[in-house]
């Protein structure tokens, strides 16, 4: 999936890479993408619900060893 | 905007560790969040000092009853100390941030930091035992007035 912001999370722990995607978020304009990389496996069920607090589309998640990149879209301001 | 309100009665490190992973959350979660400070609690809010209070015995109490966020017990295995020595290595090992950088991301997060009247002045303390930056100063009322009007409201 392209994506036209990478926010790197390797290794961080909750709530690092909720509360970083976040402020991330806030800067970017509505329509963008941010792909998120990271390794905590919490991101999985943490995201979707991320996104549903916020009403950010959840795109994603591609895994691989342990590994994931999450893709949320910007939706709304 | 649903508020999140969490009374952090606890001094101990594990417990309000726990208190700023789900009040950095809600802020995250675009939620209004509150955090009442009260008795062993407001120690996160202390300056680190040698002791403070207006009498022998509250000076007593304030110097057993170390202040600062860098210096707050573990609840279990504390070990005169050894616990949370421990506990913070592990934490920096897995970037967990640390107590005093957990208090630096709520301020920048728009948390509100509110400590309880009645501790403060039984205990003797001032406002100059405080860190700066916080919010207010505010009694019961005030919490439950924020709980009538939230959507999540904890005790730790």
């Amino acid at each position: 999936m392209k994506a036209d912001e990478t926010l790197d999370c390797f290794g961080l722990l909750c709530p690092m890479p909720i509360v970083k995607t976040a402020e991330k978020i806030k800067a970017m304009r509505v329509g963008q993408v941010l792909e998120v990389d990271a390794t905590d496996v919490g991101i999985k069920s943490d995201m979707p619900a991320w996104c549903k607090a916020t009403g950010q589309e959840y795109l994603g998640i591609e895994e691989k060893a342990a590994e994931y990149k999450v893709y949320v879209k910007k939706v709304r301001q | 905007m649903e508020k999140f309100n969490i009374v952090v009665f606890s001094g101990d490190m594990d417990k309000v560790l726990a208190a700023f992973i789900l009040a950095t959350t809600a802020a995250s979660m675009n939620m209004e969040v509150n955090m009442f400070f009260t008795f062993w609690g407001l120690n996160v809010l202390r300056k680190k000092k040698f002791t403070s209070g207006k009498n022998i015995l509250q000076k007593l109490m304030n110097w057993l009853n170390k202040s600062g966020a860098s210096r707050l017990p573990l609840s279990k295995f504390n070990m005169l100390g050894a616990g949370p020595a421990m506990m913070k290595i592990m934490m920096k090992q897995a970037k967990v941030p640390s107590i005093e950088e957990f208090l630096q991301l709520a301020k920048g997060l728009g948390i509100k930091m509110v400590a309880c009247t009645t501790t403060f002045s039984f205990m003797g303390f001032t406002e100059k035992d405080f860190i700066d930056g916080l919010d207010s100063f505010a009694g019961a009322a005030t919490f439950l007035q924020l709980v009538r009007e939230g959507k999540i409201s904890y005790f730790i």
